[in-house]
């Protein structure tokens, strides 16, 4: 990792000479938010003009915003006054010094998901500067995906070396205006990760590993931007299976996808962040703005997330289908249990003709959890020929949990196709007894019944991930029934 | 004489409060096939489900022994890992769930119980192709959900299937025949007369003696009202066939 390393060596320095904070170790902003608040993290990261002026419309704007209180959540005001906007990588002394410092029942959950040894202790914070070696790595994928002529950098590297392509493209797809957290976003995101893929060009890889060993860390108001030029291909993995070690409450990301003519965009997510314990303390409220838009001809973005961390989920990645023949697709697998919160699904915005669009909605509820689908197809005039199919299922584990569903389907053009299926259904006993009567316990048939209701979602992840995925899902509803 | 595989004696059990069975007692030795036949509602699929554990079944009085051990006292998984088999009369979908994946776990938590390594998955398939064979079955249902979508008869003959991997030593089997044309019916019956030796035993509930043409058991018994009513060899099922359950009924009733 010397190449981080000398970066991060790099950055801290720089902090230090902008006269910043003088203690390496303190680097962190006081909380509360300002309009000076906004031009130190710009300043921090010597932004070009452009981009200080477009977050500071953003607070300015945001300023004007009240937070939303449409979804089904329930949960006390966030003081947004009490949060740091700024906080360089955690201060050493904070965090656990070896594996043996950490929650064992962390660890015992990175051995159930079968974390490898190594990266247990990076995804539990223990502060070793490189706790795998992944120089060889990193610099084997750097190379490929430079030969490929793929950008793919954390967000600052890119505003500081294609200033021009985030000129274009940033906040073409979410505008500052967007809404409450995504304008807070626009105005004090710190990093994220930022794709371009050239004109014509297949991804020769799927960009999921680089990330895990590259973006831990990027904070609560991540920024996201993937541009996939006429005709090129993506597939972008986002997220890890295991509970990340995180002591930020409120997460507010933007995620924005450009897919330019015959391109494609496949967007994979697994979250699991922390829940909160089994009395619903704590745990994350995760309020994420993603869209994406097929802005050419024949193009196509699919989104698929695995949802099952976070005390709170709010969260509807988007399509937006201006090219003619474009194609939006939405998987998605929502779990609630204990006291979760979550209000998922999608807007497919149909504007071209002969647009297409899939959503398939899994959502589980057990314990107390509630789980809300919220989807909107809208079918503009222009739209001749658009269709849409939704299938949106429910199952429900235990008799404390909530299960609901809010489709709002807007169509303007009598051509159009719309199509909406909806189930809500329980584990049968006849189907746990038989396969109890099979030899399984009833976890174990839980996790089977589960994992089939979950398979036309988790036959669209990449390989790897499925399989970590329907781990996942067994460990977050680990006695939910019995 | 050594142990029994199924030893019932004097089984009472109620259902939501109401009697179903008023004291039955039954001896399967190792290496028999036992007929049970009925009337509709006279407890036969109760006796089976009891046995296997399903919950909503109180016991009152009574006991049940498999191979010696108390069977009323184990979890309905622990008993399918010491080797009791129910084939069920409406075999329940599992949609998304692979065919082979449940065999397959099945399976294991059979092998665990034995101590014995998981099965290599080459070994399993190569063992239930040769199965779905005696079975006539289509290798496509292995990949499909667990009987998602499968015919009636398709639902039967899965469940014979799965009876022969896991190879268990007491197969009840209820009313695996009902449904069935007659080619299925020779097929299903092939499938029992494969698994008996001398160490398993079967246990057949039915309405008709017509599966008994083709599986031949040693011993049948009239279940009614709660009651066995009379218990004889094969020549009882013929009886039945032509004379039907009243006379049997009548008889209880007079004395």
């Amino acid at each position: 990792m010397s190449n981080a390393n000398s970066e991060l060596g790099a950055l801290l320095a720089r902090g230090y000479q902008h006269g910043f904070v003088t203690d390496i170790d303190s680097d962190t902003l006081p909380p509360g938010l300002d309009e000076s608040v906004v031009r130190a993290i710009s300043a921090r990261k010597r932004e070009p003009q452009f981009l200080l002026d477009w977050r500071l419309r953003a607070y300015r704007h945001w300023l004007t915003m009240r937070e939303p209180r449409w979804a089904r959540l329930r949960y006390e005001p966030i003081d947004y006054q009490g949060i740091s906007y700024y906080s360089a990588p955690k201060p050493k002394g904070d965090a656990p010094k070896s594996l043996d410092e950490v929650d064992p029942k962390l660890l015992e959950t990175y051995a159930k998901l079968g974390v490898p040894l190594h990266e247990r202790a990076r995804l539990a914070g223990v502060a070793v500067d490189a706790v795998f070696d992944s120089v060889s790595v990193a610099t084997t994928f750097k190379e490929r995906l430079a030969a490929a002529g793929v950008i793919f950098c954390p967000f600052s590297e890119a505003v500081q070396k294609h200033p021009e392509l985030l000129e274009k493209y940033l906040g073409s797809v979410v505008p500052y205006t967007d809404n409450f957290y995504a304008t807070l976003n626009c105005a004090v995101f710190t990093d994220g990760s930022f794709v371009y893929v050239p004109r014509g060009v297949r991804c020769p890889m799927e960009l999921s590993t680089y990330f895990r060993i590259n973006a831990a860390k990027t904070g609560q108001f991540e920024r996201t931007l993937i541009i996939a030029d006429a005709g090129s291909h993506v597939s972008y993995l986002e997220g890890c299976t295991a509970p990340m070690r995180d002591e930020n409450q409120l997460h507010a990301a933007v995620v924005e996808l450009v897919a330019l003519e015959d391109a494609q965009i496949k967007y994979s997510t697994v979250q699991n962040w922390y829940p909160g314990d089994e009395q619903g303390r704590g745990g994350i409220y995760n309020f994420v703005t993603k869209r994406g838009e097929c802005r050419g001809r024949n193009s196509r973005i699919s989104w698929t997330q695995v949802e099952t961390g976070s005390a709170i989920t709010w969260k509807y990645p988007s399509c937006v289908l201006r090219g003619e023949n474009s194609v939006g697709e939405f998987y998605s697998v929502a779990t609630a249990n204990n006291y979760q919160q979550a209000d998922t699904g999608t807007k497919m915005i149909h504007i071209g003709a002969n647009t297409r669009s899939t959503i398939v909605s899994k959502g589980i509820s057990a314990g107390h959890g509630q789980n809300a689908y919220r989807g909107l197809v809208k079918i503009m005039p222009s739209a001749h020929g658009a269709r849409n199919h939704t299938q949106c299922d429910s199952l429900l584990l235990g008799a404390h949990c909530g299960a609901h569903t809010y489709p709002y389907i807007e169509s303007r053009n009598a051509g159009a196709t719309v199509e909406h299926e909806a189930s809500t259904s329980r584990i049968s006993e006849d189907q746990l007894f038989y396969c109890q009567q099979r030899g399984l316990d009833t976890e174990d048939a839980v996790n089977m019944i589960v994992g089939g209701f979950c398979r036309e979602v988790f036959k669209e992840l990449p390989m790897e991930f499925a399989v970590e995925a329907q781990n996942l899902l067994a460990v977050t509803l680990e006695g939910a029934v019995g | 004489m050594s142990t029994p595989v199924l030893q019932v004696e004097d089984l009472h059990v109620s259902v939501a409060g109401t009697p179903v069975l008023k004291g039955i007692t039954l001896t399967v030795p190792a290496g028999e096939v036992h007929a049970i036949m009925g009337p509709n509602g006279s407890g036969k699929s109760t006796l089976a489900h009891v046995l296997a554990g399903r919950p909503g079944y109180e016991v009152t009085r009574g006991s049940a022994r498999f191979e010696g051990v108390d069977l009323l006292a184990m979890a309905p998984e622990a008993r399918a890992r010491a080797g009791l088999f129910l084939g069920f009369q409406y075999p329940v979908e599992i949609p998304g769930v692979n065919n082979a994946y449940l065999l397959k776990a099945a399976l294991n938590a059979r092998r665990r119980e034995r101590s014995e390594p998981e099965i290599d998955a080459f070994d399993f398939l190569a063992l239930v192709r040769a199965q779905m064979r005696t079975m006539q079955m289509d290798e496509n249902l292995l990949t499909r959900g667990v009987n998602e979508g499968f015919s009636g008869g398709e639902k039967k003959r899965n469940e014979i299937l799965q009876m022969l991997v896991l190879e268990p030593r007491l197969a009840l089997l209820d009313e695996t025949d009902s449904g069935l044309d007659i080619d299925a019916l020779k097929i299903v019956g092939r499938g029992i007369n494969t698994l008996r030796s001398p160490t398993r035993s079967v246990v057949l509930v039915t309405h008709y003696q017509r599966l008994l043409e083709y599986v031949v058991p040693d011993r049948v018994h009239v279940l009614a009202r709660g009651r066995i009513l009379r218990s004889g060899d094969r020549e009882l099922a013929l009886e039945l066939e032509r004379r039907g359950y009243d006379w049997l009924l009548e008889e209880q009733s007079a004395a």
